[in-house]
């Protein structure tokens, strides 16, 4: 039995394995088959300052070993979020990582406060939805515009600060180096890529939204790829994500570079799939040898 | 225990009319919870998503789920085989209210039908009216029989039954039923909600909608809803399918 624990600045995960923002909500639901504590740690449904209601629907279609979402963050709103669903987290015995967009950088810098004067474990700076005009997505292109809201952010965050950044960009190694810079503790990547589906018959796409967040195993080798790079030129960790499915392709973003990892799609065809993969990387780590899960980040030999 | 996902043992999965099939699935801890009214969460190998199929009836352990091939997912359902495990997550959402002592008009349209068998099974002598576009797509007539229903039957064509639309029928029975049950398309719906609205009849209908997660972690399933005078955003995997129809904001 090898340690699968990892530390994420600062913070201790029993196991690798976060659920991933939006896939998840705040647990319960999933609650309901295991105990949450299986889950090294939750990254919650997407807040915003306050309530949403998000995209009208349809809000998924299926795509070729994936799938695109456009949900619209639809959430109650920071206050709500801390008030009633923060507590009940808190008792689950795992890591709760609070997942916050904005509309402009203040907002983003009143929700960190708020959560600042919470429990909660870490914050995750969603400047990377691609499904709404106003969910971050305009801070998270530009090197500039990520170094600046990391900046703003970071000034009125006490707890380890994550930045998770959007695969729809020129570089994303020049935009993680910025997030890396101006005070960012770790980076999650990769949010969902841009994607579309229309319907040939009504020339309509399936999407209310039109365009929807990818994901599924079919963006996998691209998030590999993005990984390897960006640990290339980062010295925080990287929370690893994109498409991972099995326990294999948990070991090979490890190896990849990512020091920690998070799950989503999977939970829809597999809800017991984290505790499957944890099964699948401590057989791995015994069979080779290895006493602990952080021995395989960042072990890949490029050619 | 709510749900949970475990293997069902196939043991049928017959074209019953042109395009749907009806599959029968063992599994004697998850099939005796289900309620009318609630679905199931089929996993179809190599797809991401599992497909949501109604409960159209559970009795010893077994669960029957019938369903119309529309696409990829459920045509690779009409092929799995007898004698092999499906995954399932189930039993979920929030079914039928049934009380007793109310006699219940239950009306099903296309593939909403087979939901409302089983709901026929829980509730005194029901009236059933089930509607279908033609002769070749008509299922579960015998059954409602078997379950002791009075029965009507419509098509859009008259090929079969009464020539006309279940809200005809309605209109004409309305005073011999207390509430009203109903799952099928959109439209047909919203034509139910408006005739029990006029006759001032209870009516509670289940909805479909895209769906990922299937239990209201997703979000994706969303449906619009008016409680206390506010419009508010819920899901028809979690809070529903069933809801009732003066809430829908259609």
């Amino acid at each position: 039995m090898a340690d699968l624990s990892v530390k994420i600045a600062g913070v201790e995960f029993s196991n690798p394995l976060i659920a991933a923002s939006g896939t998840f909500g705040f647990g319960r639901e999933y609650g309901e088959l295991y105990p949450l504590e299986k889950l090294g740690g939750i990254s919650c449904k997407g807040i915003t300052l306050k309530r949403r209601d998000g995209n009208p629907v349809p809000r998924v279609a299926e795509t070729p070993s994936g799938m695109l979402n456009a949900v619209g963050l639809q959430n109650p709103g920071v206050d709500v979020f801390i008030k009633e669903d923060l507590p009940w987290l808190k008792q689950q015995n795992t890591v709760v990582i609070a997942n916050i967009a904005g509309n402009t950088p203040e907002e983003y810098c009143e929700m960190a406060e708020k959560l600042s004067d919470t429990d909660i474990d870490m914050i995750e700076m969603n400047i990377s939805c691609p499904n709404v005009k106003s969910g971050g997505v305009q801070f998270g292109t530009s090197c500039e515009s990520v170094g600046a809201i990391t900046d703003a952010v970071r000034r009125h965050c006490t707890k380890p600060l994550i930045v998770k950044l959007s695969p729809n960009v020129t570089d994303i190694v020049s935009i993680a180096k910025s997030a890396e810079a101006n005070g960012a503790d770790a980076i999650s990547m990769i949010n969902t890529l841009t994607g579309m589906r229309i319907d040939i018959n009504t020339r309509r796409p399936i999407i209310r939204n039109n365009t929807g967040g990818m994901s599924g195993p079919a963006v996998f080798p691209i998030a590999v790829r993005m990984v390897w790079q960006v640990a290339g030129a980062v010295k925080i960790p990287i929370i690893g994500m994109g498409g991972i499915s099995t326990w294999q392709d948990a070991v090979e973003m490890l190896i990849a570079g990512a020091s920690a990892l998070q799950i989503g799609t999977v939970f829809f065809s597999d809800p017991y799939a984290p505790i499957k993969i944890n099964e699948g990387i401590n057989r791995f780590l015994d069979e080779n040898g290895l006493k602990s899960v952080t021995e395989l980040t960042g072990t890949i030999k490029p050619w | 225990m709510k749900y949970d996902v475990q293997k069902f043992q196939l043991i049928s999965n017959d074209e019953i009319a042109d395009g749907i099939f009806d599959m029968r699935v063992k599994n004697e801890e998850l099939a005796p919870l289900a309620k009318c009214g609630q679905f199931a969460h089929v996993y179809v190998p190599s797809k991401t998503l599992r497909r949501p199929i109604s409960v159209c009836d559970s009795e010893n352990g077994v669960l029957r789920l019938v369903y119309q091939v529309k696409g990829e997912g459920t045509r690779l359902m009409s092929e799995m085989k007898s004698g092999t495990d499906v995954d399932i997550l189930a039993p979920l959402g929030n079914g039928f209210k049934i009380e007793k002592g109310k006699r219940y008009c239950l009306i099903g349209g296309g593939i909403g039908v087979p939901p409302m068998l089983y709901t026929a099974k829980q509730t005194e002598n029901p009236l059933v009216i089930t509607g279908f576009r033609n002769k070749s797509l008509v299922i579960l007539q015998d059954d409602f029989k078997k379950a002791g229903a009075e029965l009507v039957l419509a098509t859009d064509d008259g090929s079969a039954g009464i020539h006309g639309f279940v809200t005809d029928i309605l209109k004409d029975k309305i005073n011999e039923i207390d509430e009203v049950c109903a799952c099928g398309p959109t439209p047909m719906l919203k034509a139910v909600a408006a005739v029990c609205k006029e006759n001032n009849k209870p009516c509670q209908i289940s909805l479909e909608e895209r769906m990922a997660c299937g239990i209201g972690a997703c979000l994706v399933c969303a449906v619009k809803v008016r409680k206390n005078g506010e419009e508010i955003m819920q899901h028809v995997c979690k809070n529903g399918p069933v809801f009732n129809a003066e809430e829908v904001v259609f």
